[in-house]
């Protein structure tokens, strides 16, 4: 029998080094993931017991964790909402969003970079301080964004060409994080559920995230870029001057927004089209270049991609599959064309940095408590979605633009400004989508600036990008000019 | 006898561990200490100050185990020295965790308190083993009732579908309850049910071990020697259907089928037995929505889905995520999140200690299980008498399976069920069950190098 009950000990022994191994699993290899599983509150419960970093912007802390006298110990106080779209909120009810989120193991100072302050606070008893994040924001032209958006709906994103560094970013409606923050949770439930319920939607960082837009002209860009860089078209370039253009296949047609043709004369050049910013030229030349390339060009600059700033950017979609009338209306960014305004900074960068797209960011450094710094912002390159000379050929177009084309009411007096405007169509019925970007001064770019406003300013379908987009981008633009 | 080790994962220096009571009393202290030493870092942790309240968790299991050491003393003074110490650990881990699940409870203002019950419990049921080392001094005695045990055994596992007395707890039948008090009788029928298996076995051993035909190259035997396997699959079978409980099943159906095994060096049981353990296994998952939906948690613990289901995988995450951010080295006794787990005193103890004491803990716990299942097979092993060594070999074994059962569920390694983690879990009947069988072990181990004769 004793051979048997051998047998019995080995098959217990299997069974148990089987526990051993799921215990390890679990306790070495899958820790990570499931420690920062959204539905785990041991990370939130855990921060409360340090003192979390604050948030600054320009040397000034716009958020910062107060001693309180209950169970949290830390109060999470928030400077000002202009900043409410970056910085997020923390909460012990309903979890946590912007840079809170995404830094959340640095302002907590759980993350591995912080492992010798760790061993620090185990030996000397003090408990760890989270590490400082400082944004890459100007609180000088944050506010000029946010003054010059005004009531409006929407999103301002400015940008630094050569570096990347976000400069600015407004999004407009938003929420104060101090009624998310607190530590009772029926009135942080209230508040809460009255901002999800919001149909303005005030959580949500319009310029990256949320449901996108429709471009509009300011695609045509992407479609110049792209036709430009297959060494087909040049400016000169030039395409029937029609009123009316019945989309290939069906028997719809489109005009430009004038309802008259792209100027004088039976041919319109590349040039002009962009200039004056008209659909049918760019209609007949999405047809021309083919889904293919204009996605192709799009995804150069960025469309499709997963990028993080550190917060996450949905990614901007250029359409798979079209039909040559679907591919047509692309060509002025509608149909299902959706696009981030922070995407259309990037390609905007991309023109002002000679061809060059550089990744944007918004922590310029993270400072641990003992003021070593743990990280710091170094300039990446994304891509190089289009040549020197594409560069500069666009820029030309677009300093045209706003001195005598579509985008007027950018211009700024003794400076070269480059612009485009957008004025997207959402329904038959709908307001316009308006949009602005651009960048300044045209020979040495020291600022982009992507303006969106929804629900076309509240004038429905009687405003233009240039009307009511280009002034709010001029306004931010003027703050770098004048200094 | 063959002298070579039970496998050579076992040290041999486990065997020479010496029988003496002298060496079980030094471990005693130890333990004790280790158990100090839990309940002030608790208190240190949660309340910042130590208190003379630590006292009522420490002292009364502390008293019991003495006692029991010195009945062992008296009564068994052979008896193995690791068993009582080993036990006697893991029980007053036990008491610490949930004194300290207790602390985290009247922090939030609750009023579900278990510690105190758990430390009188355990004081009971440790003085119950050392009446049965006390009342059984020959463990041959036992072998006189196996049909006695066998139908103490069945009508124990009827209990809880009784009316008015069963009791339904998160989907499964395992409670009898009258008022205020409740009963697992489930636990204690497993002793019953090794004894009768002991039992039955010694005495029908001849014919199950005997070749009936071959049928590609295996020995199958008649069919009048497949019945017994047969019919307690089928009791098996409604020990589900009544209990609603796959684990309980399993467990019985196990202990079974390695008895039969080591009774009759009859590998074929083992094979046909787990085909019919899995294939009742999968019906019943089909048929029964409440295994179904175990089965379905355990699949895919993490989906949205299944996670927000009723009895659904929510506390299986909770104590993944506990046992996570336990890490390697634990956040240390009190200073973790346990209370985060739905039932973290009974069901998944197992992961709040995973929590607070990280994976060594985790490796340290099921070591000590381990060691009390080797010794336990070590009794199976050296003992002279077959229905003593058959029965040893049944407890130590329905303890690794259980263990194995319960820890694998909270780990999702196996899906969860209503069994209970032995000497951690709140729970009385639990307790008393499994400090029976240290009883019972003990006093075979006293036994094991007399020859004894029935």
């Amino acid at each position: 029998m004793n051979r048997q009950v051998r047998r019995v000990g080995l098959a217990l022994t299997v069974m148990f080094i089987a526990l051993f191994a799921i215990a390890s699993s679990i306790q070495v290899v899958r820790t990570q993931s499931l420690y920062q599983d959204a539905r785990n509150v041991r990370a939130a419960y855990e921060t409360y017991k340090t003192q979390r970093g604050s948030i600054l912007v320009g040397q000034e802390e716009i958020v910062v964790s107060g001693a309180v006298n209950d169970q949290y110990r830390f109060l999470r106080e928030y400077d000002s909402v202009l900043y409410s779209p970056v910085v997020g909120f923390f909460s012990v009810f309903t979890g946590s969003a912007g840079i809170e989120r995404s830094m959340n193991s640095l302002l907590a100072g759980q993350s591995s970079a912080q492992f010798f302050e760790q061993i620090n606070a185990l030996l000397d008893g003090n408990p760890v301080t989270g590490a400082a994040v400082e944004l890459s924001l100007d609180p000088e032209l944050q506010r000029a964004a946010w003054d010059a958006l005004g009531n409006r709906k929407g999103a301002v994103v400015a940008l630094e060409p050569a570096t990347g560094r976000i400069l600015a970013m407004v999004s407009k409606p938003t929420f104060d994080a101090n009624l998310l923050a607190g530590h009772e949770y029926e009135p942080v439930n209230a508040a809460y559920r009255a901002y999800l319920e919001d149909e303005d939607q005030p959580l949500i960082n319009r310029t990256i995230a949320g449901d996108l837009y429709h471009p509009g002209s300011v695609f045509k860009l992407v479609v110049a870029a792209a036709a430009l860089e297959s060494g087909r078209y040049s400016t000169t370039t030039t395409f029937e001057n029609l009123a009316d253009y019945r989309l290939p296949g069906t028997t719809t047609t489109i005009q430009n927004s004038s309802g008259k043709a792209c100027g004088e004369g039976t041919l319109v050049t590349l040039e002009q089209a962009l200039i004056r910013s008209c659909n049918i030229p760019f209609a007949m030349l999405a047809v021309d270049l083919g889904q293919d390339r204009i996605r192709a060009q799009a995804e150069l600059m960025g469309f499709s991609d997963d990028l993080a700033i550190p917060l996450s950017v949905t990614p901007s979609t250029y359409p798979q599959e079209m039909e040559l009338s679907q591919v047509a209306l692309t060509g002025f960014g509608q149909f299902d064309v959706r696009v981030s305004p922070l995407q259309m900074a990037m390609v905007t960068a991309a023109i002002a940095n000679q061809g060059v797209l550089m990744k944007p960011q918004l922590v310029d450094q993270v400072v641990a408590s003992n003021l070593n710094v743990l990280s710091q912002l170094s300039p990446q390159v994304l891509s190089s979605p289009m040549s020197r000379e594409t560069a500069a050929l666009i820029t030309r177009m677009m300093v045209d633009s706003v001195q005598f084309g579509a985008a007027t009411n950018a211009g700024i007096s003794q400076v070269a400004v480059a612009g485009k405007t957008g004025t997207a169509q959402n329904g038959v019925e709908d307001p316009y989508t308006l949009w602005f970007t651009g960048f300044a001064p045209a020979e040495s770019p020291e600022i982009v600036v992507t303006v969106v406003v929804e629900d076309g300013g509240g004038i429905g379908q009687n405003g233009t990008g240039n009307q009511i987009a280009a002034p709010i981008a001029k306004a931010v633009m003027r703050v770098v000019m004048d200094r | 006898m063959s002298n070579v080790s039970l496998t050579s994962a076992i040290p041999l220096l486990l065997k020479a561990v010496p029988r003496s009571r002298n060496f079980e009393a030094v471990l005693l202290f130890w333990v004790a200490g280790i158990h100090a030493f839990a309940l002030s870092q608790i208190q240190l942790a949660v309340n910042q100050v130590m208190s003379w309240d630590m006292l009522l968790y420490w002292a009364p299991p502390t008293v019991s185990a003495w006692i029991l050491h010195y009945v062992l003393r008296k009564y068994a003074l052979n008896a193995d020295g690791l068993l009582l110490p080993l036990a006697f650990l893991l029980n007053g881990l036990g008491i610490a965790m949930i004194y300290r699940l207790d602390l985290a409870e009247i922090t939030r203002g609750g009023t579900d308190l278990f510690a105190e019950r758990q430390v009188w419990l355990s004081c009971f049921a440790m003085l119950i083993a050392a009446v049965v080392v006390r009342l059984i001094p020959n463990p041959l005695t036992l072998r006189r009732f196996p049909y006695l045990a066998g139908a103490g055994a069945v009508i124990l596992l009827m209990l809880p579908a009784a009316p008015v007395i069963g009791r339904t707890v998160n989907g499964a039948t395992l409670w009898v309850g009258i008022g205020e008090l409740s009963f697992q009788p489930g636990e204690i029928a497993k002793i019953l049910l090794a004894i009768f298996f002991a039992g039955y076995l010694v005495s029908r051993k001849g014919p199950l071990s005997e070749i009936g035909s071959r049928v590609l190259g295996m020995k199958i035997p008649g069919a009048k020697d497949l019945g017994p396997v047969l019919l307690f699959w089928v009791a098996s079978i409604g020990v589900l259907v009544i209990q609603r409980d796959l684990g309980t099943s399993i467990l019985y159906f196990g202990l079974f089928l390695v008895m039969i095994y080591t009774a009759t060096g009859r590998a074929f049981y083992v094979g046909i037995g787990m085909v019919m353990m899995i294939t009742g296994a999968l019906v019943a998952s089909r048929l029964f929505e409440y295994v179904g939906s175990r089965f379905e948690s355990w699949l895919n613990p993490l989906s949205q889905e299944n996670y927000t289901a009723a009895g659904g995988s929510y506390q299986l995450v909770q104590g993944l995520f506990g046992m996570a951010h336990g890490d390697v080295i634990g956040s240390g006794l009190g200073s973790g999140f346990p209370q985060l787990i739905p039932l973290a005193e009974s069901d998944f103890i197992f992961a709040a200690l995973g929590e607070e004491l990280g994976l060594a803990g985790v490796f340290a716990i099921l070591a000590v299980y381990l060691l009390i299942v080797y010794r336990g097979l070590r009794v199976a092993n050296t003992h002279q008498d077959e229905f003593s060594k058959l029965l040893a070999l049944g407890l130590a074994f329905v303890i690794g399976l259980q263990v194995f059962i319960v820890c694998g569920g909270v780990m999702g390694l196996l899906p969860l069920t209503g069994l209970t983690t032995p000497f951690l879990a709140a729970g009385g009947s639990s307790l008393l069950a499994n400090w029976s069988i240290i009883g019972l072990l003990l006093i075979m181990s006293d036994s094991s190098l007399k020859r004894v004769s029935a």
